[in-house]
């Protein structure tokens, strides 16, 4: 399960996510219309918007989700009350991985405390740099030392692990800062079980994209990759996705269950989900999201559902992200010289992409095809949760569905 | 039936903008051919682009009433390019009212267009106009025209198309002085066919100019050069109206549609005659034109080849100077070759076929014909550079030449020579129309005309010089083929046929032009420039080391999966050359940047 939570306490410069900076009256409010969504999926409805434009109920026993993520945004700008009612609401599986995302700024004591009393087994903190030009080039606000007192707050309140999340190919970053961040981060006390290692992407419409002297160079950023690599391994940091590394053991269940085309149910505004197939969205604004809940109707507006083709297309796309790879029959790159030295095999008849490789992933990816026959194998989609719900009408086409309002 | 001795057949020539146009508005309204409320400046550039770009493009002809004549007048177009449309409107006439700016005086496609109408031998009512103008000067012009054309001085007259001053007069003058059409209306038919244009609801409409016999509706005719025979489906006059008529008789102009539905079959200069009754020699026709600056056109979607080429084929019906045939490129696909007289013809056709037939076209850049003699004796015609054979067959390269006319006030001359040298000219004549006017007359080989050659002058000479051309045979040169290789492999849209003095100078520039255009690779693409197998310029597109989606937002997986769809849909619409995959775009920015 997935829970988005839309407030930010000021904008990066970088950022489309879809988040508001100043909508904190709303949160209270925005709490109690997810837990009132989160009870209606637990009690077996989901509603997803269908081909014809109707939104349509699909009944289902999704169970204790294996995961939940709550995200942004910033999670932790929700009054810690807020956030223990919404944790709390969501029925859950002792051995479920609760993480939630965090500003170090607001992760004091008192708030890992509430985190951990709620249930929070990871942090995802948005570390971003430890350089202050690197940080200020992106618009963020915190310092380094408030990482190192995060981290000594998430260790005493004894969350099991934290993550941290780096962007890398900000402006002002020399291959020196980065190696830095990179050591200062392994350094922390206690060092983190997972990092996310993301390359500056400049969106449309963000500040950022109106200012091309501070946009990335690409050769620049693939070099850091391949530095944050190198040094991630060395600390027993494998990559297990591209832009994920984790102690063997602490990769995040939830992520990878997006690269698995697993099913995950969306709770708050803008937020996707996926069951079966039919991949859906919920309302952008928190106001509509929050007047869609109370009245009884589906915050879904958007939908799709991709024909089998598609489908399997997809999961080989997603698999080639992470390190298991796809079958070799998925992959006809021939004998062409340039292309062999993007992949490797491993063990087991797969191709996995090679660090050159990772940085090429959609070159790579583009050369993906389906299997020619609909074969009952299933495709290299991981194993799902039993209890998955039939798919919504799973025809040779794929079907995409929007709603202006809900 | 109009006597053929109320009949006076006119051409309005003159040099580029010097009112043809404006005075055929003036007589359309005196003689109430057209009324007030429908009167529009430039009535007869009737054609989107003619209107926009304020010049004509193609020969209108109208029929009007003044006083108890009926005068057949064509208004012409004035651009060096299209002096094609005016000697077949010529032959249409007995006469020609000759235009010159008295604001400007003589230009070189007045003496151009001046002396098409001594060939034709045919009697010319010179008029200075403009005379509203502040800057106005018909006494001194008059006796430039004078002393260079030979035509009297107190024969010109003094009109202004814009207030239609004189206009009354003019009018009266070409009675009195054009002679009337002579022809036997009961000789066998003969009737020249002196412009063609395709209606979409009637087809093949021809103008016609009869000058013996009688041409009748529903009758049947027959064509000399083609040999068929066709139904006369309707006769007419232009007035400027299509008006449905019985018969028309010597010296009359008018139109025929005869259900010719063939292309090719209704070319201009035609000879119509009588199927019944065929007259024993046709008339004298025109020469076609040959086409001297040469592109590949194709259709920026392949799908579209058959709708390119039904266009072309109608084009050509309205512009039989235009030639077109298949020819493949590796890099562009399919298209065709054309062949046009001059480049802003080539951008008015290029035009036209995208707006009147909804086509999405690239063009490559100009090239010329040149002529290659073989080391095995034979010799060869090439208007496509990357047909060039290769140095080693190569005995030596021919190009066209052309005399050039340049009329510059006499401060710019050094700089106009400056020009022509810099374009390997070589000066033949220099002679003051009057102490402030100089003619220069220079061979130039036509490929250095193409570029930019007029652009050139008109700048250096702040718009005041005025250029003609005419074909002048082919002169060899020491020319070589530059080709351009991407990661090895010729892209046959960049081969071009330069100077060798300048051929290092364009590999380095079309290498460094294509580096900035050409996508990186999973490989470095080595961009060389070659004659023959030597390299004369190189430049890398150096291997791209980083393509990747970094973030999934909060479970958008749908995010990237259309990202990744839209570049695989993207490569598949690339050219591959050398294993380098290249977008549509940047072969069109190349080409552009090429003009
Ligand atoms: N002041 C003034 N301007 C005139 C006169 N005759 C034409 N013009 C202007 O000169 C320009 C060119 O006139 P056109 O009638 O289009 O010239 P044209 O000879 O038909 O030009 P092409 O067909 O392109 O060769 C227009 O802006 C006219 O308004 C005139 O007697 N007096
Ligand atoms: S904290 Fe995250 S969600 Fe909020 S503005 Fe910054 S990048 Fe966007
Ligand atoms: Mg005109």
């Amino acid at each position: 399960m997935y829970i988005h939570i839309p407030f930010c306490a000021r904008r990066c410069d970088y950022c489309a996510f879809s988040t508001w900076t100043d909508r904190h009256f709303l949160r209270s409010a925005y709490v109690d219309a997810c837990i009132a969504h989160v009870r209606l999926v637990q009690s077996g409805v989901v509603e997803v918007v269908c081909p014809n434009g109707d939104t349509t109920s699909t009944t289902c026993q999704p169970g204790p989700p294996a995961t939940l993520y709550v995200g942004g945004g910033t999670p932790s700008q929700l009054e810690p009350a807020d956030l223990s009612r919404l944790l709390e609401a969501v029925e859950r599986q002792p051995a479920t991985e609760v993480t939630i995302e965090a500003n170090p700024d607001d992760v004091t004591e008192t708030w890992a405390g509430t985190a951990r009393r709620a249930g929070a087994t990871r942090i995802s903190l948005g570390v971003q740099s430890l350089d202050p030009v690197v940080l200020g080039g992106l618009g963020r606000a915190h310092g380094a030392t408030a990482v190192a007192s995060a981290v000594a707050a998430i260790a005493r309140a004894g969350i099991a692990s934290y993550s941290v999340d780096l962007i890398y190919g900000g402006a002002g970053e020399t291959a020196e800062s980065w190696r830095a961040t990179l050591q200062g981060v392994l350094d922390l006390d206690p060092p983190p079980q997972h990092v996310s290692a993301y390359a500056l992407t400049v969106e449309a419409g963000t500040p950022l994209s109106r200012h091309p002297s501070r946009h990335p160079d690409e050769d620049e950023q693939a070099s850091r990759y391949e530095i944050a690599d190198t040094i991630f391994e060395a600390a027993g940091l494998r990559w297990y996705e591209i832009s994920n590394w984790a102690k063997p053991g602490f990769e995040c269940r939830h992520n990878m269950n997006y690269w698995a085309q697993g099913d995950y149910l969306a709770i708050g505004a803008a937020a996707h989900g996926h069951l079966a197939g039919t991949r859906f969205r919920n309302t952008t604004l928190p106001e509509r999201y929050v007047e869609a809940i109370a009245s009884g109707r589906s915050p879904v507006v958007w939908s799709e559902t991709l024909a089998p083709a598609a489908r399997e297309l997809e999961a080989l796309e997603l698999a080639l992200r992470t390190r298991a790879g796809v079958p070799r029959a998925n992959l006809p790159i021939g004998d062409d010289p340039v292309l062999a030295r993007l992949v490797q095999a491993d063990g087991g008849g797969n191709l996995v992409l090679s660090r050159r490789g990772r940085l090429l992933a959609n070159e790579v990816a583009c050369r993906l095809s389906a299997s020619p026959m609909p074969s009952s194998e299933p495709s290299p989609r991981a194993a799902r949760r039993p209890g998955r719900p039939a798919s919504p009408g799973e025809s040779a086409r794929s079907a995409e569905t929007q709603r202006e309002t809900v | 039936m109009i006597q053929a001795g109320r009949i006076r057949n006119f051409s309005i020539i003159s040099h580029v903008d010097h009112g043809k146009s404006t005075l055929s508005d003036r007589i359309l309204e005196l003689t109430h051919a057209v009324d007030a409320r429908e009167m529009r400046e430039q009535f007869l550039d009737s054609m989107e682009l003619e209107r926009e770009r304020g010049i004509t493009i193609k020969a209108q002809n109208v029929r009007v009433h003044w006083r108890d004549h009926v005068l057949h007048l064509i208004d012409t177009p004035g651009h060096v390019d299209f002096g094609y449309e005016v000697s077949r409107s010529l032959a249409a006439c007995e006469g020609v009212v000759l235009l010159v700016d008295a604001s400007q005086g003589i230009e070189a496609q007045t003496l151009a267009n001046c002396y098409l109408a001594l060939e034709h031998d045919l009697e010319i009512v010179a008029a200075l106009n403009k005379i509203d103008l502040p800057a106005a000067d018909p006494d001194r012009y008059a006796g430039e025209i004078e002393q260079v054309l030979g035509l009297p001085a107190e024969g010109i007259l003094r009109i202004s198309a814009k207030t239609g001053e004189g206009v009354v007069e003019l009018l009266d003058e070409i009675v009195s002085r054009i002679p009337a059409p002579r022809g036997d209306a009961a000789a066998p038919l003969r009737a020249l066919v002196f412009d063609s244009y395709y209606d979409q609801y009637r087809g093949v409409v021809n103008a016609v100019r009869v000058v013996e016999g009688t041409l009748r509706s529903r009758s049947r005719v027959r064509l000399f050069q083609a040999g068929s025979t066709h139904e006369v489906e309707e006769i007419g006059i232009r007035s400027p109206r299509n008006e449905p008529v019985d018969e028309l008789g010597p010296g009359e102009v008018g139109y025929l549609i005869a259900g010719i539905k063939a292309v090719g079959e209704a070319r201009v200069g035609e000879t119509v005659t009588e199927a019944a009754r065929p007259a024993t020699e046709p008339l004298e026709g025109y020469q076609d034109p040959k086409p001297m600056v040469f592109c590949g056109l194709y259709p920026l979607d392949g799908d579209e080849l058959p709708d390119l080429r039904d266009a072309l084929e109608k084009l050509q019906l309205s512009d039989a100077s235009i030639t077109f045939e298949p020819e493949t490129s590796a890099a562009l696909g399919v298209g065709f070759r054309c062949g046009y007289l001059g480049l802003l013809h080539m951008d008015i056709a290029r035009e036209r076929l995208e707006r009147e037939f909804g086509l999405s076209l690239i063009a490559t850049a100009p090239s010329v014909e040149y002529v290659a003699h073989l080391t095995n004796g034979s010799s060869q015609r090439v208007d496509n550079p990357s047909a060039m054979p290769a140095p080693q067959q190569l005995e030596s390269i021919e190009e066209p030449i052309l005399a050039l006319t340049i009329i510059t006030p006499s401060e710019y001359t050094g700089t106009v020579m400056d020009l022509c040298q810099a374009r390997r000219g070589v000066l033949g004549k220099m002679q003051y129309l009057s102490p402030e006017r100089l003619e220069l007359i220079y061979t130039v080989p036509l490929a250095e005309v193409v570029v930019d050659f007029f652009d050139q002058l008109k700048s250096r000479t702040k718009g005041y010089a005025s250029l003609d051309y005419e074909p002048a045979g082919y002169q060899p040169d020491d020319l070589v083929k530059v080709d351009v290789l991407l990661n090895g492999a010729p892209v046959d849209a960049f081969s071009s046929i330069v100077h060798k003095s300048r051929s290092l100078d364009y590999g380095r520039k079309m290498t460094a032009k294509l580096r900035e255009l050409i996508p990186r690779q999973l490989f470095d693409v080595p961009i060389q420039a070659a004659i023959g197998g030597r390299i004369i310029a190189r430049e890398t597109v150096k291997a791209k080391r980083k393509d990747v989606l970094a973030k999934c937002y909060g479970g958008d997986i749908t995010r990237k999966r259309k990202l990744l769809d839209k570049q695989r849909e993207g490569k598949r619409r690339m050219k591959s050359i050398g294993r380098v995959e290249i977008p549509q775009e940047a072969f069109i920015s190349a080409l552009r940047l090429e003009e």
